[in-house]
């Protein structure tokens, strides 16, 4: 069974081709993905990635307001006692914020640029522990 | 050095052309259908617009900055709204409080129109906004703050842009469906025609289709196909003419890099517009099927590695764009892939214009590249290739299907991911990304912080002006709305009616929505 990940777009900006490109780089690497769409809410993320039984849930965001929506995002999963899915997030994220998002509980961070293979060799050691394809 | 002979949309280049390969010799330019350009003086007469984007924060804000401008000597406004102002939310809805005045002035009410075009001439200068799913409300609005100011709306000039069908597939600050939002731009098209005559009403954009990863040809044949669905529209109700509305109707796009396809791209596009408005709808002024574009150089086409190499990207960007013929062109910044641009950034891309304009000789004879065997057997071969994709749109059941089912967004996505793919691959060369590739740090990137303080002063404004207004008024505005968008009439009367009782963005938005419902976007990747 591969693994399954959930990539979301929280908060209004629209600007889904990176999400997208990323959706596809994992469904083809072998993952099970599901897309959320734009515009959604922390809450609705965490519901679906609950109902998906995801082992990943990675946000795109290039609003800037990074920090606070993966701060969020983190928290909502844990008081859903889903913790152990782990949030990585892409987008327009300045070098600095990196650590802070790692703080923030993060397990990695792809800023525009990184690497297709990159991304989904980390997501694969990410999403080992569930069956990996 | 390219490693196949194909423009980045696919279409075919020869080693060389000749007088076999051109088609039938195109009439002069100022002639239908106008493939060498809309007027006969080409940039003789007046050379396209340089525009400038601004604006930015609170209204507060703006509104200094409008009159910085417009002290400056400017003599038209852009005006940007913030993402909660775009979608339909109040700036005190919690949904929305990380992007309140982030990308755009937050305008909750009537209120904050009065105090954005506060001491500003409306009668004077002309002002466009870029504003998609609440067009009509800041219509309202915009109506309604000038008639207090003593501004009679006949006499108001400007654009909203209006064109909802590419936000289902690519921009995605939709909000209702795309029937009832395809009427209430009717409605808008239709209430200006009537009463606003110098304001236009739409601006067809094929740019978001191009930053969502379409390329050249599909962004214009996607673009076209959009301005034929609001055209459509229009027509069936049977109340407006198209020589009444099609000189109010201009498009949008993105210039890239591959020079020669650009400048086809708005040849062919002329062309076959003005062929489609006289076809299609049997109009036989000039006005009314002419081509008239804006249009952005820059945009996806620039990266952040070695960044400066951005500023030669737009500068040729921005030659291909006039030999194309364009009205009005915004340059980017070389910065914009990573900040939001230095003072110094925007006007060295305002300066690459007007080099452009002045130094390189290129406006001094209309439409140069005309006749140029190649110039023309790229035209033609572009717009076969315009054709062949809207037929196949409309074989699909037309763009309002091809959206709701996202056939259109996965045409887009199919394109987006291929181009990132080759650039990974470096099949196709981009110089300082996969070619001359440089070992140097990531640019800095600033990101725009959030102004706490003026979120505050619009929180306190809006809580004011829910505390001081009529709530009578408000209701029996909002529920004359309700009943009207139940029935087939304009609305356009009772949106300045609502926005006159101050009624909120929000509230005029959930009232459609409770008749309409919402979008349900189809989720393709």
């Amino acid at each position: 069974m591969p693994a399954r990940v959930l990539v979301a777009k929280p908060g209004l900006d629209g600007h889904d081709r990176g999400a997208k490109i990323i959706a596809r780089t994992l469904r083809d690497a072998g993952f099970e993905v599901v897309f959320t769409g734009i515009r959604q809410r922390i809450e609705d993320i965490v519901t679906i990635a609950l109902q998906e039984d995801v082992a990943l849930v990675g946000l795109s965001i290039l609003s800037g307001a990074h920090i606070a929506l993966t701060t969020r995002t983190v928290e909502a999963l844990r008081a859903a006692d889903a913790g152990d899915i782990a949030v990585v997030v892409g987008g327009t994220i300045p070098p600095a914020d990196v650590p802070r998002l790692l703080e923030a509980g993060a397990a990695a961070v792809f800023p525009t640029g990184t690497p297709l293979d990159e991304v989904v060799s980390r997501v694969r050691e990410l999403t080992a522990a569930s069956t990996s394809p | 050095m390219s490693d196949s002979f194909q423009t980045n949309s696919g279409l075919p280049v020869s080693a060389l052309y000749g007088p076999a390969d051109r088609g039938a010799e195109p009439p002069e330019p100022g002639r239908f259908p106008f493939t060498r350009g809309n007027y006969a003086s080409g940039y003789r007469g007046r050379t396209w617009t340089f525009r400038q984007y601004s604006g930015f924060g609170t209204a507060e804000e703006s509104n200094s900055r409008y009159r910085y401008l417009l002290d400056q000597g400017g003599t038209g406004l852009s005006v940007a709204l913030d993402l909660p102002t775009q979608c339909g939310y109040d700036s005190d809805d919690p949904e929305v409080t990380e992007e309140v005045g982030r990308v755009g002035v937050a305008v909750d009410t009537l209120a904050d129109a009065e105090v954005l075009f506060d001491g500003i001439p409306l009668d004077k200068i002309s002002t466009s906004f870029t504003i998609n799913g609440t067009a009509a409300i800041l219509l309202a609005f915009y109506v309604a703050a000038a008639e207090k100011a003593g501004v009679p709306r006949a006499k108001l000039t400007g654009t909203i842009q209006n064109d909802i069908l590419k936000e289902y597939a690519s921009r995605g600050t939709w909000i209702w469906p795309p029937e009832p939002s395809l009427r209430l731009i009717a409605d808008t098209i239709e209430f200006c025609a009537a009463e606003v005559p110098r304001f236009n009403a739409i601006s067809v954009a094929g740019a978001h289709f191009r930053d969502a990863g379409a390329n050249a040809v599909q962004e214009m044949a996607f673009t076209l196909a959009d301005g034929v669905t609001y055209c459509d529209t229009v027509i069936e109700r049977g109340r407006l003419t198209i020589e009444q509305f099609a000189p109010q109707v201009s498009f949008f796009f993105y210039t890239h890099g591959d020079f020669f396809e650009e400048i086809a791209k708005y040849r062919a596009g002329r062309r076959r517009w003005a062929t489609i408005v006289r076809e299609r709808y049997g109009a036989t002024a000039d006005k009314a099927s002419m081509f008239r574009f804006g249009c952005v150089a820059g945009g996806a086409s620039l990266y952040a590695p070695q960044a400066q190499n951005n500023i030669v990207r737009v500068a040729y960007e921005a030659m291909a764009s006039v030999l194309g013929g364009v009205q009005s062109m915004f340059t980017a910044a070389w910065d914009e892939p990573f900040a939001l641009p230095s003072e110094e950034s925007a006007t060295l891309a305002l300066r690459t214009q007007q080099i452009l304009a002045l130094e390189t000789g290129v406006t001094r004879t209309v439409d140069p590249l005309g006749g140029s065997y190649f110039v023309e057997a790229l035209t033609d071969a572009t717009e076969a290739r315009i054709i062949e994709i809207m037929d196949d749109l409309e074989q699909h059941g037309g763009m309002v299907r091809a959206i709701e089912d996202g056939y259109l967004q996965g045409l887009i996505a199919d394109e987006a991911y291929q181009l990132h793919k080759d650039i990974e691959s470096g099949t196709v060369p981009v110089v300082g990304v996969n070619r001359f590739v440089a070992d140097e740090p990531a640019p800095d990137l600033a990101t725009y912080e959030l102004d706490a303080e003026g979120r505050e002063r619009q929180l306190k404004r809006l809580a004011k002006v829910k505390d001081e207004r009529d709530g009578a008024a408000v209701q029996a505005s909002l529920d004359a709305l309700a009943r009207a968008a139940e029935g087939t009439g304009n609305l356009m009367h009772n949106l300045i009616d609502c926005a006159n009782a101050y009624c909120t963005v929000g509230e005029m938005v959930a009232t459609l929505k409770a008749v309409w419902g919402e979008f349900q976007q189809p989720v393709v990747f």
